[in-house]
This record gives C-alpha cells, structure tokens and sequence, in this order.
C-alpha cells in the first residue's frame, strides 16, 4: 500500500517544495538576462530571495486610511496562488489535485487574486493606485476570453476538463505542433506577459508611476505584506509559466525526466522574457488593448481550427 | 401541504395586526413572517429531500381539473428563497423603516400580501390561480415601490414599472388562452410531442418567453427594472430583485418542463437573449453612479447568466444530451437561489449604507469601511459571490454552467456552447471590475462628501439579515454537495435526465477542499502579518506626497472610465466636457452618465406615442349625450341591416 503509493507522495512533494521554494528564482533570471543584454552585470539571482528575508524582519507601515481590506490583497494574491498552483500539472507530472473542470477553479482563483489585489489598491485612497487598480480592471477584462478560448480549444482537441490531461496534447512532439497549438500558445504568452505585468505591457522596472499598473497597485505595501506581495507575483510566474509550458514539453518515460525537462524550460522561458524585455519597450496605453485582441484572435482561430 | 398553505396565510396575515396596534406592529410582522418561513422551509425541504409532495384542490366542476396548488420539487426549491429573503427582508426593515415615516402600517400590510402571492404563485398549477398571484404580486409590488411616491422619481419609476408590468401580463393571458387551447384544460399539464415544432408550438414559446421575460427584466424588456429597484425601500428593492425576477424565471422553468421535445432553436435563443442580458447588463452597470441602480443592471446580468444556463440545458435536452440538460439546468436552477441570497446580501447593505449616509451617489461616498465595518464586510461577501469567485456560492452555479457548456464542445459543431463559455469569462471579468468600482468607491478610501465622514454602523437589527444571509453564501460555497440532491430533484422536472448524477461530480468534493484550504492558507499568511506594530499615523505614501485629500482620489466615474469607453459604442454615455482653457482656468464640472437606452429612445417615445394614439381616441368620445345616442342609433341600424342582408 504505502510503497505503491510512495511514488505519488514524492511528487506531490516534490510539487509542494517547487511552489514554495522555487518561484523567487524566476524573476532574478530575468533581471540577470536583461543586465547581460545591457552589457551589465546586474543584481544576483538569488536576488528576491534576500529581498524577501529583509522584508520579512522589516517593519510595515500602514496609512491611517486603511482597512483590513488593505492585507486582503497580499494575504489573498498568495493564497489563491498557492491554490491554483495545486490544480496545474508542472511539466508530464500529474497535478496534486485534479478534477473535472479544476481548469475553471484555477482561472477564478486567479481573478480572486486579481479582486483582492484591486481592492487593497483602492483602500489607500491613493490616485496612483486608483489608477492601476482601474488599468488592471480594464486589462484583465480582455485577457480572460484569451484565456477560455484557449481551455476551449484544448477541450475539445482532449475531450477532457481537467487541466493536467488538457495541457498533455496528444501526439509526439513533432506531430503537435501543428496551428492550433502554436495559436493557442501564441495567445497565452501574450495573456502570461499581460498578467505578469510585463514588457511589452507593463515595466516592472519603471520609475514614473503614471504608467504603470501592477507596481503602482503596491506603492504603499511594505514589510510583511510586501513579501507576500512580491513572492505571489514571482508564484504567478511561475503557475501561469507551467501552464504555457506543459504542452510544449516532450514526454519521457521517468519522472525524473519529466521534472528536469519542467526546470529547464522554465528557466528557459524567464530568459525568454528576459529577451523579450531587452529586445522592446513597452506599448503605449492606449495599444495594450489591441496587444491583449491579439491574443484573443490567437487562441479563437486555434478554437475554430480546431472545429474543422 | 397543510404546512404550505399555513405559511401561505401566516405571510398574509402578517401586516394586519399592526394596523390596529400602536406599537410592535413591526415585531408582530416579523414573527408572522418568521413563522411562515419556518412552516414554509418545513414543507419545502421535506418535498426537497425526497418526501411525497402534496396538491390543494377545490372540488368543483367549473374550475377544470382539480389540482390548484401543488407543492413539487420546483415549487418548493423556489419556494425558499422567497421565504428567506421576506423575513430577512422584514426584520431589516425594522431598522430601515419603522418610525421614520407615516405609512409604516401600509407598508407592512402590502409586504405581507406581496410575500403571500409569492409563495401562492410558485406552488401555483392552475392557469387563473397563477394568474390572479401573478396580478397580485405585481400590484402589490407597485405599491411598495411607490411607498415614497413624494418624490417625483419615485412616481415616475412606479408607473414605468406598472406599464411595463401589465404589458408583460398582456402576453401572458395570450399564452395561456393558446396553452388552454390546445391542452385543452386549465390546469398545468405537459404539452402532447411533436407540438413544439408547429406553429402553436412556436407562438407559445414567443409569448411566454415576452411575458416572462418582462418580469423577468431580460434585456431588452428591462427598461422598468433600474428606476423600480432604485425608488423602492432598499428590503423591498431586496425582495423584487432577489425574488420577483426570479418568478419570470420560474415561468420559464414551469413551460419548459411542459415540452418534451423542445426544437434546437429554442435552446439558441435562450443562449442568444443570456448572452445579451448578461453582457449588457454589466456593460450599463459600469457606467452608473447610483449605488442601487448599479446594483439593479447586476440583477439584469445575473438573469443573463441564468438564462445560459436554462438555454445550455434546453439544448441538451434537443440533441438528447442528459449530461449537458443536468447541468445547464442545474446550474441555472442553482443560480437562482444564490443570486437571490447575494443580490439580497448587496441590497440590504446598500440600504445601510443609504440609511446612514442619506445618499446613493458612488461619487459622494467613500471610507465607509472605517466607519461601517459590518456593513462594509457584508457588502464584500456579496461583491465576492456574484462576481463568482471561490469559494462563494456565485462560484458553484457559474462552475456547473460552464462545465456543462465545454461538455457541450464535444458536440459536433454546435457553436452556442462557446458563445455561453465566452460570455461566462467576460461577464466574470467584468463584473470582477464593477464590483471593485463600487466597493471600492463606497467603502474604501477617504470620506469624499461630510455625507460619509458622518456615518455610522447600522443597528443590530439590520446586520442580522445581512449576516444570515453572508453565511448562507458562504455555506453553498463551501460545500455545494448539500444542495445537489435536492437540486438533482429539480432539475429532473425539467426533462428526464439524471439529476441524480450531480452528487456524484467529482468536482465538487473537490472545491471544497480547495476552499477550506485557501481558508487556511489564508488564515496562516494573515497570522504571520497580523502582530504588526504600527508606526504612528501615517498617511498615504502618494508618491511622495504627503497631504493627499480625498478630491484627488480616483472616482468611481474614472475607474469605470477605461471600459466605458472601450464600450461607447454599446453604451451611448452622454459625457458633459467643459473646455478648459486660459493660465487660470475657473471652476468647472465633467459629467458623464450612461442613460438607459432602451427606456429613452424605445419604451418612453413609444408611450407617448400610444398616450397621443388614445388622445386622438377621444374625438369620438366627446361627452355630448346625444352624439352618443347617434351611436345606439346607427349601430342598430347597422345590425338591422346586416341582419336583413
């Protein structure tokens, strides 16, 4: 009994210490790709992880107009994260919690992030972040049927609800790369950069406030708070990665395979971003919208190719 | 039965003792109706669980076949939101309404009547019973809206709403003279197969779904309901928008459990008017400043949703798909009852926040949360579940819609199930900004008129309601396997599918473990944050500014501003932009408003045109005694010449 299922439990752990300990490493990735780009030599790696220990001793301050809504955001961005990220298979290893039609519990566990996150915003009474908390709104809104026509199509390609048979496409890694998944993958990169808040849509790095959107939500976020702030945007990364990336994954016969492959293309994919940001600047206002169409048309065409 | 129909008087009787009475007439009420909701939810779970139901006749020839009143399972599943909402909404009112103004006995009457002729018309399976509740419900609801009818709005919102009201009963005698027609009996009977296909068939589905849909405030028949829910008293604007929409809806339920066969199309245009009502309705909802107009476009939103669901299901049942019927049935069935616990949840605390500000206008609130905790957090639970975020109830409903709609992909290349799964993302998107907007507004952030520095909680007689209600919310979230053998119960009436097999989706064991543990994981984060020691008043860090105010915080206009305007071309808004010009610019005013459309270029104009119509009427009707005798006369030389010829 416990030795059949010894193999299970260690994956599951496995799983479990991924989401915990791995995350903050993806960001420090793209930081170091974008230094080395810029002919710098740039912050560490491991740089979020000393960030947070800081962070973790440090003081927050709290202004005098908040509520306890104020600590909903980053307590409920985490939680929800850590949640949805049970539900996603990393790479061709089953997802610790899988049911039929988890893909629509892991979506919403998101937009639960995404409520609570624009509610701490709006609790400062700050016009900045009033005014990220209104672009992540209105941003987040465009991204969602990207997102659905995407679990659509690789619905009906799998006949199944349940992300972790959903994201393992069927064919070999030749024959799935055909239109349908090259779309809808097209479509969720631009979803992942959107939802990240990252270049070409947001500048995580900016310094002017007026244009950003994700940053300008945690302004006043410090301390404690602020470390759950950052770790459930690099826990973002890292989900939301796996479910761009299990379908791209070639599938071996060993586990260990499967998870090394998992590790490396994550690593592959912060690079990537990494040289998407060196390689553009990020959009006017006013064209994210028609970036965010893009990938609704993607994934529709992936979902109509997918009818015939 | 016996039971029921207790319930039934009790929920008649319950205003009358306070007409007489000089005190606690409110409190007599209110145990009349608590005692109606204990005998009601009595009747109601026992049929629910499985018991034998029941049917109340009168034994006589002339009125037809016999049943009058017969307790199923659809009459009791709506059964129960009716009776909680009216005592929650009775209870509150002791609070929101007694001693403040004159009329308190009328009220409570009226609100006893109205909650008898609901309880009536869902257990109703005769034509003129269902009928005569159906006027008395709309009547009575009149009343109430019009219970401040000092105020201009008010009166006008009263008769839009009976207008629009009666219209919609118009087409419902239609349809059921044709139902009696070709049934040839006036008690509820199913229609005989292959019907539906004929044009009878078609004609039925078209009027029920006119008369229905009306009551119902499915787009584009809402246009009564946003000035209605916004006059009303905010228990009664509760109750109408937790409850009264929701008897269109049973309307529909009841004729579509008639059909066997329903035609492929019916199902389409089920979707299509869904899709419509819920896209639109939170597109409008986004653009309003009136916290209770905002909530009534939510109501027209939610309707949406249901009706995917009814059309997700009525499709299955055509292509003969059980699994897909259940649970687009199911999940619509569901979405009743929790829209009606949420929108109940949401109206009631928007009351407080009325009560206590004296004001509905988003722009004129603002750091309520500091000022109103309860009520903030009831209205964040509400906010929380109808934007169908876990673990809440919105959640559960919105889950079984959509996991019926991508079973239906596999389908061959029916479209409708995309349409439903795309609406469903966008609606959910949208409604997550909306509700931000509005809470956001109300409750967080600084004061932005005195009418909010001022306020304070509301009294414990009106957060117990609230609290009721937030709880029931929570517990359909969290363990959704409770109500799926009674559901299953249901959604069976609809057609002959297994409703049986809801309890055995996987999912749903599976959400509430998900849920309990995002209620632990966040029960330890907030542990690690919580023992934080603060650094003395501080205020907001506005990128350096110090003394920021609350005039310069972001609006409840400028939040939604983004999507409105990306939805100008739905929407109309009509937008008040002053120029400004010169090194020191005065004092000016932006304003900008998303007015109904439909109300103002289609129903308004229409109605002065039929009020111009009947005006032209009047020549022949002058008055003069013996014009009229002119018309005896020549009317009966008119016939004497028919008759000969």
């Amino acid at each position: 009994m416990v030795r059949s299922l010894l193999p299970t439990i260690l994956q599951t752990l496995l799983h479990g210490l991924t989401v915990l300990l791995l995350p903050p490493l993806l960001p420090g990735l793209i930081a170091k790709t974008k230094a080395l780009m810029a002919g710098r030599q740039g912050p560490p790696v491991l740089q979020l992880y000393y960030d947070l220990a800081k962070l973790a001793r440090k003081r927050a301050v709290f202004s005098r107009t908040t509520t306890w809504v104020f600590l909903a955001g980053p307590v409920g961005g985490v939680a929800a994260g850590l949640a949805a990220s049970c539900l996603v298979p990393f790479g061709h290893t089953p997802a610790p919690v899988s049911f039929e039609g988890d893909v629509i519990l892991f979506a919403y566990l998101f937009g639960l992030a995404r409520f609570l996150t624009i509610l701490s915003a709006l609790d400062t009474g700050s016009s900045f972040e009033g005014m990220g908390a209104a672009r992540e709104a209105t941003f987040s809104a465009l991204a969602e049927p990207a997102l659905f026509l995407g679990f659509a199509a690789l619905a009906k390609a799998t006949s199944s609800l349940s992300l972790g048979t959903m994201l393992a496409f069927p064919g070999s890694l030749a024959t799935r790369f055909t239109g349908p998944l090259i779309l809808i993958l097209a479509g969720w990169v631009i979803v992942y950069l959107a939802e990240n808040s990252r270049i070409p849509v947001d500048d995580p790095n900016t310094h002017l406030e007026l244009t950003m959107i994700h940053e300008v939500m945690v302004l006043d976020h410090s301390g404690r708070p602020f470390a759950l702030v950052l770790y459930g945007a690099s826990l973002k990364l890292l989900v939301l990665g796996a479910l761009i990336l299990t379908p791209a994954l070639p599938r071996a016969t060993h586990a260990w395979q499967n998870w090394l492959a998992f590790y490396l293309a994550l690593g592959g994919l912060a690079v990537a971003v990494g040289l998407v940001e060196s390689s553009m600047a990020r959009f006017r206002m006013t064209k994210v919208p028609q970036f965010l169409v893009a990938g609704v048309l993607a994934t529709g065409f992936a979902f109509l190719l997918m009818l015939v | 039965m016996k039971l029921y129909l207790l319930a039934l008087l009790a929920a008649a009787a319950s205003g009358v003792p306070g007409l007489w009475m000089r005190r606690r007439g409110g409190e007599v009420a209110v145990g009349l109706l608590g005692l109606a909701g204990v005998l009601g939810l009595w009747a109601s779970l026992a049929v629910l669980s499985g018991g034998p139901g029941g049917s109340f006749a009168i034994r006589t020839a002339s009125l037809g076949t016999p049943g009058l009143l017969v307790v199923d399972p659809v009459a009791a599943f709506f059964a129960i939101p009716v009776l909680v909402l009216a005592f929650c909404g009775a209870l509150y009112g002791l609070g929101y309404w007694e001693g403040r103004r004159g009329n308190t006995p009328a009220l409570r009457l009226v609100y006893g009547l109205l909650v008898a002729c609901l309880v009536l018309l869902v257990a109703a399976s005769h034509i003129l019973v269902f009928l005569l509740a159906w006027e008395g419900m709309a009547i009575a609801a009149f009343l109430l809206v019009m219970a401040e009818d000092r105020e201009a709005e008010t009166r006008r919102a009263g008769w839009i709403y009976l207008v629009a009201t009666h219209t919609g009963t118009l087409f419902l005698f239609a349809a059921f003279a044709l139902l009696a027609r070709t049934t040839g009996q006036s008690g509820f009977a199913a229609l005989p197969a292959g019907l539906a296909a004929t044009g009878a068939g078609t004609a039925l589905f078209a009027l029920f779904l006119l008369g229905f849909g009306f009551k119902a405030g499915m787009l584009p028949l809402h246009f009564w309901l946003p000035p209605a829910h916004a006059a009303a008293p905010s228990h009664v604007s509760a109750l109408m928008s937790g409850v009264l929409l929701k008897m269109g809806i049973l309307g529909l339920v009841r004729f579509l459990s008639w059909v066997p066969d329903p035609p492929l199309w019916w199902g389409g245009v089920l979707v299509a008017l869904g899709a419509l009502s819920g896209l639109l309705g939170v597109a409008f909802a986004l653009g309003q400043h009136d916290l209770k107009r905002l909530l009534a476009y939510h109501s027209i939103e939610n309707i949406g949703i249901i009706l995917l669901g009814l059309g997700l299901g009525t499709l299955g049942k055509s292509l003969g798909n059980p699994v897909m019927q259940t649970l687009g049935y199911a999940g619509a069935l569901l979405h009743v009852l929790n829209h009606s616990l949420f929108k109940g949840l949401l109206f009631l605390s928007a009351g407080a926040v009325l009560h206590a500000t004296g004001t509905r206008d988003l722009e004129r609130l603002g750091g309520l949360g500091q000022r109103m905790p309860w009520t903030s957090g009831a209205f964040l639970v509400g906010s929380w579940a109808i934007c169908g975020l876990p673990p809440l109830n919105g959640f559960v409903s919105e889950w079984l819609i959509y996991l019926g709609a991508f079973r239906g992909l596999g389908l061959g290349r029916q479209a409708w199930p995309v349409v439903i799964l795309l609406s469903l993302a966008l609606i959910g998107a949208l409604a997550l900004a909306c509700f931000a907007k509005a809470f956001g507004a109300v409750f967080l952030g600084l004061p932005r008129t005195g009418a909010g520095a001022g306020a304070r909680e509301a009294p414990r007689v009106m957060l117990l309601p609230m609290g009721v209600l937030a709880l029931a919310c929570l517990a359909i979230g969290v363990a959704p396997l409770l109500v799926m053998p009674a559901l299953g119960r249901v959604a069976e009436a609809l057609g002959p599918a297994a409703g049986a097999g809801l309890s055995a989706l996987g999912g749903l064991g599976a959400i509430s473990g998900v849920a309990l543990a995002l209620g632990l994981l966040a029960l330890l984060l907030w542990r690690w944050l919580r023992p934080v020691p603060q650094a003395g008043d501080l205020p907001t860090w506005d990128c350096g500014y110090a003394a920021p105010d609350a005039r310069m915080e972001y609006t409840a206009s400028s939040f939604a501003d983004g999507l409105v305007r990306g939805l100008r071309w739905a929407l109309w808004p009509v937008v008040h932009r002053p120029r400004v010009s010169g090194w020191f610019p005065r004092l000016t005013r932006y304003e900008s408003h998303v007015p109904d459309p439909v109300l103002d270029r289609a129903a308004a104009p229409s109605l002065r045109l039929t009020v111009k119509g009947a005006a032209l009427l009047r020549v022949a009707q002058g008055g003069a005694l013996p014009v009229y005798l002119l018309y005896v006369l020549l009317t009966l030389l008119v016939l004497l010449v028919w008759m000969v010829a």
